[in-house]
């Protein structure tokens, strides 16, 4: 499928998939990448080392910060999937060198969770 | 995006590093948001200050940046984890106070004023009608859009960082007068709310909602309640402003059943060992009423009041700070309820608060529980 690059790179990996937004600040635990927020549909789940998945970032601006320092923990999502860019995501992951795509609604809803994908987010493509 | 050639050579890297890395950050928020050129902001107000949100990452890289990044425009910062007057009082080991140090070093040295402060429309004067800012404390960037008639999008931290650096950010979304204009309204259907009620609206409307909501059915809402209201919604959602009175798109009511599902989510403890007041800070108003509500009364618990450093003299002179810490008060400059490290699970099993936004950070991040009920059912409950 075709996607929108916002921030550029190339990253092959396992999809996890969420229709909840999340919170970067107060849902994550920046030092292991495990989702904290109990009312968290991931609640327990690590982001490390996957292709993330997720509507859109809300909460404070801090959660790039939070982004910055998953990377900076090596504990960061390989790369990221949203449905509309918020400033928070989209910032921390060009600091961060996280590539970040943006998907249209069918086909975010077409993905398979742990489906083994290549994130072209040069060419824009997601196979 | 269209960039100016100035701005595609210092994307380039041909103006230095530092330029290059804040015109990244512009350029990918600018295709998110689909815009079609930067535009010139007058003022930046900073998130990432606090050593206990930003830890050694967020701290290593302020200390690279500020070796030669210089802030180009007006540039105000948000709270940090504790005030540095009083923070002997507070058992906070030696790393963290280096680490704070650090990065209030770092934001100084790139030349913020150091306001330390997550309400910059109360304590600054604000710019005329319609400038654009860029604000990343999201209860700011509401109040800013909303009250104090300037634009801003809900910044992210290093947005506002790139906009500090280039005095520039992306036209697009709230920048933009279109998008401004709400498609949903909320219908306040809680009959006398206090400023609790307002910030679980608030918290209501950031889920439901998109770059923009009405809300009607509220009448006048003091600074008190709007505040609540503004850093509720900050926390819940996307949504980056508000409108009062005209109902325009979908309509929603907010009524007392709505309430107490918000209440259950975040009232997470019947009873509290310590009470805190700010989030936001309190401003200079709510501090001259919070004293006249505890006049002949004393807090029968520890109660940690956050406040802005700017208005200390003020406090001082009119003699509210004398009359806080005789009814048993500790006030704080220069940080916040939100994500401090002064409230610490070990030694605190709930805090009560009268703070939405200060409720999700407690329970998710501190990981304590939270009583949260209004100001004036806190000093009910609270003191003798």
């Amino acid at each position: 499928m075709n996607v929108q690059v916002i921030v550029k790179g190339n990253v092959k990996g396992s999809l996890l998939i969420t229709k909840s937004p999340i919170n970067f600040l107060g849902g994550i635990d920046k030092k292991t990448g495990i989702i904290h927020d109990k009312n968290h549909d991931l609640f327990g789940k690590s982001i490390s080392n996957k292709i993330l998945a997720f509507p859109f970032g809300i909460g404070s601006s801090v959660g790039a910060y939070t982004i910055y320092s998953l990377k900076y923990n090596k504990c960061a999502p390989l790369g990221i999937i949203c449905l509309k860019a918020d400033l928070t995501t989209a910032s921390g992951c060009a600091i961060s060198n996280i590539p970040l795509v943006i998907a249209k609604k069918t086909d975010y809803d077409s993905l398979q969770e742990g489906k083994e994908i290549l994130l072209d987010a040069i060419t824009g493509e997601l196979r | 995006m269209e960039l100016t050639k100035y701005e595609e050579a210092a994307l380039d890297g041909r103006h230095g590093e530092t330029l290059s890395l804040a015109y990244r950050v512009l350029v990918a928020i600018g295709e998110a948001t689909q815009s079609d050129r930067l535009i010139p902001i007058k003022w930046a107000h900073l998130s990432g200050v606090n050593y206990n949100t930003i830890g050694d990452a967020g701290k290593d890289f302020l200390s690279h940046l500020s070796r030669d990044a210089k802030f180009t425009v007006k540039t105000t910062v948000n709270p940090m984890g504790f005030d540095f007057d009083t923070v002997s009082r507070y058992k906070l080991d030696a790393k963290f106070i280096e680490g704070q140090q650090s990065i209030k070093n770092s934001y100084e040295k790139m030349g913020a004023i150091p306001s330390f402060s997550c309400i910059p429309y109360e304590i600054f004067d604000v710019p005329e009608h319609g400038t654009h800012v860029s604000f990343a404390e999201s209860n700011a960037a509401i109040y800013a859009n909303s009250v104090s008639g300037l634009k801003t999008n809900k910044e992210g931290a290093f947005s506002a960082l790139a906009s500090a650096i280039t005095g520039k950010s992306p036209c697009s979304d709230l920048r933009d007068d279109k998008v401004r204009r709400p498609n949903l309204t909320i219908r306040m259907k809680v009959e006398t709310p206090d400023e609790l009620a307002y910030g679980m609206l608030g918290y209501f409307a950031g889920k439901v909602a998109g770059s923009s909501v009405a809300f009607s059915g509220t009448g006048d809402i003091d600074r008190r309640s709007c505040k609540s209201l503004c850093a509720g919604m900050g926390t819940s959602g996307r949504c980056g402003m508000f409108t009062i009175g005209e109902e325009v798109g979908e309509k929603m009511d907010f009524d007392k059943k709505e309430m107490q599902i918000i209440h259950d989510e975040l009232n997470t403890s019947e009873k509290g060992d310590v009470i805190a007041l700010g989030s936001p800070q309190l401003g200079i108003e709510e501090i001259a009423d919070l004293t006249a509500m505890l006049k002949g009364k004393s807090f029968r618990k520890r109660c940690m009041i956050f406040c802005p450093r700017a208005i200390k003299g003020q406090m001082k002179d009119l003699g509210f700070t004398n009359e806080l810490e005789r009814a048993g008060g500790e006030v704080l400059y220069d940080c916040c309820t939100c994500l401090t490290p002064l409230i610490d699970k070990d030694d605190v099993d709930a805090v009560i608060t009268n703070s939405v936004k200060g409720a999700y950070y407690l329970n998710t991040s501190n990981e304590v529980g939270v009583n949260l009920k209004s100001l004036k059912q806190i000093i009910n409950d609270e003191t003798i």
